[in-house]
């Protein structure tokens, strides 16, 4: 589903990512954590071409990242993404918020991407807000419908920039739970999180990152239970530590 | 012991306010009225009525003689700064949006270009791009005769900017051109003073409201799927909108209120015409006061219906 | 090499639009260019010889140097006009010293109290020798500088108090305040001007006379303050609602408070907004040209009515814009140097 393949990025002189290998198959659920600055946001925004690379390859799906735009409008159709800050529209109701894209982008008709959106709206189980405006929902809530937004574009892969950091502890848990669900659904996933427990629960890989690299990947047993690097033991300790 | 207690000094400071504020306006009041008499200047709004005796030299809407009132003149006046105000503000918002869109252009050229004219346009006085664009137009511009037509239907000549309208298009005959609407070169010169300026603030205010808008709603916008257009349209300019209109409005304003410099360049706004009225009768503090009533009624309900604007349709 | 080409391709050429953006600005550019540098430069008279100007077909910039003199210095008598040139010299030397940071000290007032003493002692004369010059005479570039500076320097503490009325819990005073700020604010500079020039002499006792130059220097400090009031006050609103209620807790009465711990702060954030309306006034001071006050603008302007000259307005009022242009440019550069040193 996803290649990429000797990955390199910069920030002007500032190299952010050298030499980057991932595979990311069908159904596969990757969980990508690390020290802040390692990259690991950059990563995954590489993959919606959010981020541009300046050398090696990034396949989605099949097509390759260029500077073309229809293609990366082709991926974008078919990848989801779920950001910390929500960046739900303001100043439209959370319905609005959910048909916009279907409407603009596959030209559903508007009664097929509302019958849609209030489909997702209660697989994450708030289909009552549905009249409300972003602002008065709370984080969490507000997070829920992002996820149900990005579905409603029926994604092949859906990517997660750390989605509850930006929460309130006593919502995490309502978020988690519907990203739980969905990897137990059998969608692709790829999660940037500081969230342990999840990583351990769903994650069929872990990738760790560092200093812009991938230093570390391996399936959460192998990758909690024994670290193989110095750098991934101590990240570990720090995180888990409390 | 009043003033001992915090209450006490609160009221012993406002009765002293008010007390220097009438004894303020008593001084100015009592030497106002000596001083008028002395000089036998009257006093009133009677002088209204009387016939007033001057021609004015274009009338935007209204007919006017010179043997109508005092009262007809000035509302003559009024009537010619509203055109210029509303033509000025709707060309300078089309103007300045534009220039604000274009100073966000991934563009080198177009990017670069529109900053250099906000700067340009932003040091240097209202007042000296007036006199300018009147000198081109009555220095550089060709007689009627040899007029410049950019556009079919338009001629630029030093007697004036001629344009087609719905009743007709201007054709040349004699010495003058004939039909279609003529904006005098007091009038021109003034329109594109104002609208050019104004554009120019209003160029900063768009790009403001642009940049206002947080980053992540394009970037959710983009991982949707949505093209650069419709984010645009559907998510960005909404959102900017309502950064955008309070300080758009008070340029409308200033707008307005800088259409008062016609009175330098000779075209007969609502100053113009009551300094020819103060001149005429002597009545220098009605005059004044005429004038500030009316700009200040159109300030106030400007500001009435920002309230109402945030109020109502601002975020929650 | 490759990096001009990429460079090309992404920031003129980036798609159809921006391809025809700059293939259409090119086009209008090559159009409007060399005509202007050919009027300006190549085709222009620099003599001062009005019958070679009319004969030529460039810009005619003899005529500045035919009346720079009184340009900068209006009426001011001929041979003494050494007096308004030092004094020009003198002012905006005053302005750059005070820009620099380093010279932030309490002592910066006496630097500019013995300035302007000695500023006044130019342009009036009357002793040390000096003939006495009334400044009816007074014109040009200087007059400018000085409403400029007297009126900034007075209107600023009164638009402090302003806005801190207008903040005021008590009607009266906010009542006032905001009265008027909103008046001042809903009229044009037109009308203040032809208050001043008009009904002052009216509102005085009668015998009691003043002059012009004050009567204009008036009512553009009732007009900055009034603008110069409501940016301090966003300045007051912005600082969060802790820091007045730290200065409570500590039951500083009111001016103490507010001296110490409020202004400051206030200030420092309305840097930004000043500095535009500082700029904004300094190009206002060209409307008393329109109650015959004669500053830079005038000057100009009535320069042109000399028969030899007249017609060459175009070539004036650029010379008028670039002169602005260099004060405000300059003074808005350095506005956006002390935002980004904040």
């Amino acid at each position: 589903m996803i290649e990429m393949i000797k990955v390199s990025k910069w920030f002007g002189l500032f190299q952010v990512l050298t030499d980057v290998d991932l595979k990311v198959a069908a159904g596969e659920k990757v969980v990508v954590c690390g020290p802040s600055g390692s990259g690991k946001s950059t990563l995954i925004r590489l993959v919606n071409r959010l981020e541009e690379h300046q050398s090696g390859r990034v396949i989605v799906d099949g097509v390759e990242l260029t500077d073309d735009p229809k293609k990366t409008d082709a991926v974008r159709r078919e990848v989801g993404m779920v950001f910390q800050s929500f960046n739900l529209f303001p100043h439209l109701t959370v319905l609005e918020n959910l048909t916009l894209a279907p409407v603009w982008v596959k030209h559903v008709s508007r009664k097929e991407a509302e019958e849609t959106a209030m489909h997702f709206l209660a697989r994450v189980r708030i289909p009552e807000q549905a009249g409300k405006y972003p602002s008065q929902l709370s984080g969490g809530q507000q997070q829920r419908v992002a996820i149900a937004r990005a579905l409603c574009m029926r994604p092949k892969l859906m990517l997660f920039d750390e989605p509850t950091s930006a929460l309130d502890p006593e919502m995490i848990k309502e978020v988690l739970d519907v990203m739980v669900e969905l990897a137990r659904e059998g969608m692709t996933m790829v999660v940037v999180t500081h969230e342990m427990g999840f990583a351990k629960t769903v994650a069929d890989r872990v990738v760790f990152m560092d200093g812009g690299r991938i230093v570390e990947a391996a399936p959460p047993a192998e990758f909690f239970g024994a670290p193989k690097t110095g750098r991934a033991r101590l990240f570990l300790s720090q995180v888990l530590g409390h | 012991m009043v003033w001992r207690s915090a209450r006490g000094r609160r009221i012993a400071y406002q009765a002293a306010a008010i007390g220097a504020a009438l004894f303020v306006a008593w001084f100015l009041i009592s030497n106002t009225a000596a001083n008028l008499e002395e000089r036998r200047i009257a006093s009133g709004f009677g002088f209204l009525g009387r016939e007033a005796g001057f021609e004015i030299g274009e009338s935007a809407f209204l007919r006017y003689g010179a043997s109508d009132s005092y009262l007809r003149a000035l509302v003559v006046g009024l009537t010619n700064t509203l055109a210029v105000a509303v033509i000025g503000i709707v060309l300078a918002t089309g103007l300045g949006t534009t220039i604000g869109l274009s100073r966000l252009s991934k563009n080198f050229l177009l990017r670069n270009l529109s900053a250099a004219y906000v700067e340009f346009m932003r040091n240097v006085p209202l007042l000296v791009q007036l006199f300018f664009w009147y000198a081109v137009i009555t220095e550089s511009m060709p007689g009627p005769r040899e007029a410049l037509s950019p556009l079919p239907g338009v001629f630029l000549s030093n007697r004036g900017i001629f344009v087609p309208t719905f009743s007709g298009a201007p054709e040349l005959q004699g010495f003058n051109f004939v039909g279609g609407a003529a904006l005098s070169p007091e009038f021109a010169a003034l329109l594109i003073g104002l609208a050019t300026y104004t554009a120019a603030f209003i160029a900063e205010i768009v790009r403001a409201g642009i940049l206002a808008v947080d980053r992540g709603q394009g970037e959710a916008a983009h991982a949707l799927g949505l093209s650069r257009g419709q984010t645009t349209r559907l998510v960005i300019l909404p959102q900017a909108l309502r950064v955008i209109v309070p300080p758009m409005t008070s340029q409308y304003l200033n707008l307005t209120k800088n259409s008062s410099l016609a009175v330098a360049i000779g075209y007969p706004d609502l100053v113009s015409i009551a300094n020819t009225t103060m001149n005429q009768t002597g009545q220098a503090i009605e005059g004044i006061a005429i004038i500030m009533a009316v700009y200040l009624t159109i300030s106030l309900s400007i500001s009435a219906f920002m309230n109402w604007y945030n109020a109502h349709v601002a975020f929650r | 090499m490759k990096f001009a080409i990429q460079w090309i391709r992404e920031n003129l050429f980036a798609g159809w639009v921006s391809s025809a953006f700059t293939l259409l600005l090119i086009f209008v550019l090559w159009k409007t260019l060399p005509p202007f540098i050919d009027w300006a430069f190549l085709d222009a008279v620099w003599k001062p010889d009005s019958k070679a100007c009319r004969a030529g077909e460039g810009a005619c910039w003899g005529f500045i140097a035919e009346k720079h003199r009184f340009i900068l210095f209006g009426t001011y008598p001929y041979d003494l006009h050494w007096r308004p040139a030092v004094a020009t010299v003198l002012l905006i030397g005053l302005w750059i010293f005070s820009a620099i940071r380093l010279f932030w000290k309490w002592w910066l007032t006496l630097v500019w109290l013995s300035g302007l003493t000695t500023i006044g002692i130019l342009m009036w004369g009357g002793i040390l020798g000096l003939p006495y010059v009334e400044n009816e005479r007074w014109g040009g570039l200087i007059l400018t500088l000085l409403l400029t500076t007297f009126g900034l320097a007075i209107a600023f503490p009164l638009s402090i108090l302003l806005a801190l009325g207008r903040r005021s819990d008590m009607p009266v005073i906010r009542g006032l305040s905001v009265g008027y700020i909103e008046l001042i604010r809903g009229v044009p500079l037109i009308s203040l001007l032809f208050m001043a020039s008009v009904m002052l002499p009216l509102f005085l006792p009668s015998g009691v006379t003043i002059d012009k130059l004050l009567r204009a220097q008036i009512a553009m400090i009732l007009f900055a303050a009034a603008y110069l009031a409501e940016v301090v006050r966003g300045g007051l609103q912005a600082i969060p609602r802790g820091q007045y209620d730290a200065a409570h807790a500590l039951a500083l009465p009111y001016w103490r408070r507010t001296y110490l711990i409020i202004l400051p702060q206030a200030l420092r954030i309305s840097v930004p907004p000043l500095m535009n309306t500082f700029i904004a006034f300094f190009k206002d001071t060209s409307l008393v040209l329109i109650i015959g006050l004669f500053d830079l603008l005038s000057t100009i302007k009535i320069s042109l009515n000399e028969p030899a000259w007249t017609g060459f307005g175009i070539e004036a009022y650029v010379f008028a814009s670039l002169v602005y242009f260099v004060f405000c440019y300059a003074m808005s550069r350095y506005s956006r140097g002390l935002e980004h040193q904040r």
